[in-house]
């Protein structure tokens, strides 16, 4: 493996989540520059709006979008919710799936 | 007393009235125990996410209740007896929202657009 010089300080440069080891999947060799092997800006939270209707077990428009075809759960690293309303948003999907209103198993 | 959001899912093969009638029955279930029903919602006869009972649709009726701990739980074992309820749900609430809730919202707004179409 090349050994990168790298100017003291350089570190600090570092974006939060700039993890050089994430990012670059599939097929194509990482076309990045030194300084920023990868960026991405961290998405908010689907929650964050003003306006944003609150996690209830009955709306279950809502609770789709933060379900897989498979009818699971979609971890938090890719719906970009936060740690609390992923943990609010399993109890009402698991209460929808009581009720039959979402499946424990789809497809 | 606390309240409780509460929803039971009856058999297909009763009428809608039918629905609404257990619904008053077992709401005076809890008024016999001292408690309240603040707002009851008929949400329709639903298609299920999953079989229930050989069942592939159901009657929906949603009830929001002030009542005892122990209150619910006569209701609960009621609806365990019924054979029209094929199951239950009990979820403790804070404050019971006046308006109707997400599905009836949903419900309504659909209706709409049928009536709108030729």
């Amino acid at each position: 493996m090349e050994t990168r010089d790298r100017p003291q300080g350089s570190y600090g440069d570092r974006e939060r989540g700039d993890r050089p080891d994430r990012g670059s999947r599939g097929g194509e060799p990482p076309n990045i520059t030194i300084r920023r092997p990868f960026f991405r800006r961290k998405k908010a939270s689907p929650f964050a709006h003003a306006d944003a209707s609150p996690i209830d077990y009955k709306d279950v428009k809502l609770l789709q979008r933060f379900v897989s075809e498979r009818g699971k759960i979609v971890p938090r690293r890719i719906t970009a919710v936060t740690a609390k309303e992923q943990r609010q948003l399993a109890k009402a999907i698991k209460r929808a799936r009581e009720l039959a209103l979402l499946p424990y198993v789809a497809g | 007393m606390p309240l409780y959001e509460h929803t039971f899912i009856a058999r297909p093969d009763l009428s809608s009235q039918q629905a609404q009638t257990l619904a008053d029955e077992l709401g005076a279930i809890v008024s016999a125990n001292g408690g309240e029903v603040k707002k009851v919602e008929y949400w329709g006869l639903r298609s299920l996410a999953y079989r229930l009972k050989k069942h592939r649709k159901a009657h929906y009726v949603h009830l929001n209740l002030d009542a005892s701990p122990s209150a619910v739980a006569e209701l609960e074992r009621n609806e365990r007896i019924h054979d029209d309820v094929v199951r239950y749900l009990t979820v403790k609430i804070d404050t019971v929202d006046p308006e109707p809730s997400i599905v009836m919202q949903v419900k309504s707004s659909r209706d709409e657009r049928r009536r709108d179409r030729p």
